[in-house]
């Protein structure tokens, strides 16, 4: 290996480097999550003391987070729009999957790369694009048929396809690669034995799928919770917790039930995260 | 099989065919409707003049005033510079890590390693980048850290600053720089490092000739990722250089929330994707691979 050969000096000088790394990607992190326990009004040093108030407590200044209203309707809401868009994109991700493994038909490569396109187009983009045809075609039926449609107007449902339009690429990669593995010859099997093809799908096929499909549903879920950019030009009045986030550290200034939501998120993601890798390995493994 | 010869062929095609239309739907609907016409529709509407109000006129006035006006185009080219810079700097950091995570850590700390890489990247933007500032600001914790120790004597402030901004975002893209590294640098053979050196090449030749070259798919894939979420990137680099940061998305954000000019936002956006897929499709070429070959199998 390659720094085998080298001198011990230089295998140090490296770890000492891989080390500092890692402390540069826990710093703000750390920062984060550790003030939602400063028992001081603002996130900021001298230390005053270990409080779980930015959680809990009901009174104002120190408002917890489980008592502060907007926080907690953010959070509902970016829930609502982060089940919504997992279980969209893991079906359409799913027959992606089936499609591009199973199918023959023309010009496959090409629409292989279509389907990988929304991960590399600007977030940005992909909210104002959204925003500009579900407004154009909102105007023209108001104008033209009288018809009101509501949600077509920034709001969930728009959020929803936005955030969706980028994260069924991920989900379709990750299905397509766990069902490349599949070994054919144990459909042929089970068609052999008298199977119909729907039971085939359900007895066999889609449990062999279903670690990528959890997998790539958490991914989506996460994803989905944490984006910005996107929703950003979507967002109707109900402002899922990223938004709501913003707003307070740009407008309000920030208080420490910031970090305390902070510290939520990034245990509440990291579970997940843990889930969705214990979820693949189990199965693999067997 | 006992069916019918012809018949139950004819059934089973036709049923073949159902099943390929069905399939086809929703990838068809989500492409077209979530992907290609919005941004047909973002290019007709950046190409409409607003000759009075509610009167519109086909032409090309938006882009006009983007070449007229040098705070816009200025605005790219530092967006597009700054995001080149930052996918450089991610790669010079992060292949390091990503050959210790992937050859020189042992069996059991690689997969704790891997772990701890992965677990930032569902933090969100936005509580990385208030980390930073809680770290950063004037009262923030290296400014204290720093007067406590006596190194100065007055509190000093990190932010709103250019090399604030690229660190922040260098920060924020590492990840996806590390993961496409690590996954094609741990499916090469150890053995042909080691036959490098048998046949007598030094670490450095061997890290040219044969780990760079091997590693080539995920470095693209890192690289492309990276530049894309940079250049796209809304949160960072607004919170971390302030109200004057001159980042192109803040533009864009600008003409269609602010002043409400969509036009003129449209067409941002169209620059924007330009100016990105151009680079994309350039270190495609420079560098031989394809976008299936790279991000797609990452």
């Amino acid at each position: 290996m390659l720094a085998q050969n080298r001198s011990t000096p230089f295998l140090w000088g490296y770890r000492l480097y891989v080390a500092a790394f890692f402390v540069f990607l826990a710093a703000p992190l750390v920062a984060a999550g550790a003030f939602a326990f400063n028992d001081s009004l603002f996130p900021a040093l001298p230390w005053q003391g270990f409080t779980l108030d930015w959680f809990f407590n009901d009174t104002e200044p120190k408002l917890g987070m489980f008592h502060d209203r907007r926080l907690l309707r953010g959070l509902y809401y970016s829930f609502v729009i982060a089940v919504m868009v997992s279980s969209l994109s893991v079906f359409v991700g799913t027959t992606n999957a089936f499609l591009f493994v199973r199918g023959q038909f023309p010009a496959k490569n090409f629409f292989y790369i279509v389907m990988v396109i929304p991960l590399v187009i600007p977030g940005v983009i992909l909210g104002i694009s959204i925003l500009v045809l579900a407004s154009d075609t909102a105007n023209y039926l108001e104008d033209g048929f009288n018809l009101e449609l509501e949600f077509l107007r920034p709001g969930i449902f728009l959020v929803v396809l936005g955030q969706f339009s980028f994260i069924t690429t991920i989900t379709s990669l990750v299905i397509t690669a766990r069902l490349k593995k599949f070994d054919e010859t144990m459909e042929e099997a089970a068609l052999n034995l008298g199977a119909s093809r729907a039971r085939v799908m359900r007895t066999i096929t889609l449990p062999f799928l279903r670690p990528a499909m959890i997998a790539a549903g958490i991914v989506a879920f996460l994803v989905s919770f944490e984006n910005f950019n996107t929703t950003l030009f979507l967002v109707g009045s109900e402002a899922p917790l990223t938004i709501t986030m913003y707003d307070r550290m740009a407008k309000v200034g920030s208080t420490p039930v910031l970090n305390a939501v902070s510290f939520f998120l990034m245990v509440g993601s990291g579970l997940l995260a843990l889930l969705s890798i214990l979820v693949q390995r189990d199965k693999s493994s067997r | 099989m006992l069916r019918f010869p012809g018949g139950g062929l004819m059934l089973q095609k036709d049923f073949k065919r159902l099943a390929m239309i069905l399939l086809f739907a929703p990838f068809a609907l989500w492409i077209v409707l979530l992907v290609v016409l919005p941004h047909i529709g973002m290019i007709r509407l950046s190409l409409r003049e607003k000759v009075a109000p509610r009167v519109y006129e086909f032409g090309f006035a938006n882009y006009l005033d983007f070449v007229n006006e040098p705070i816009y185009w200025n605005t790219l080219l530092r967006t597009g510079s700054m995001s080149l810079l930052v996918t450089a700097l991610a790669l010079l950091i992060g292949f390091p890590i990503a050959y210790y995570i992937a050859k020189l850590a042992s069996n059991r700390t690689r997969g704790a390693l891997f772990l701890i890489c992965l677990i930032p990247l569902w933090v969100s933007d936005l509580i990385r980048a208030f980390g930073w500032i809680l770290l950063l600001r004037e009262t923030g914790v290296v400014s204290s850290f720093l007067q406590w120790s006596g190194i100065v004597d007055q509190p000093v402030e990190f932010l709103y600053n250019d090399v604030t901004v690229i660190v922040g975002l260098v920060y924020t893209v590492m990840l996806f720089m590390i993961v496409p590294l690590v996954s094609t640098l741990d499916g090469m053979d150890n053995s042909m490092i080691e036959a490098g050196y048998n046949l007598g090449g030094n670490g450095f030749t061997v890290l040219r000739r044969i780990i760079i070259p091997y590693a080539m798919p995920g470095i693209v894939s890192g690289c492309i990722v990276v530049f894309m979420l940079t250049a796209g990137s809304y949160l960072t680099p607004i919170l971390l250089g302030g109200k004057n940061s001159s980042w192109f998305t803040e533009q864009i954000y600008n003409q269609f929330i602010t002043r409400f000019n969509w036009e003129a936002g449209a067409a941002f956006g169209i620059l924007l994707l330009l100016f990105t897929s151009t680079v994309i499709w350039l270190g495609l070429k420079l560098s031989g691979q394809t976008l299936a070959n790279t991000v797609a199998k990452s």
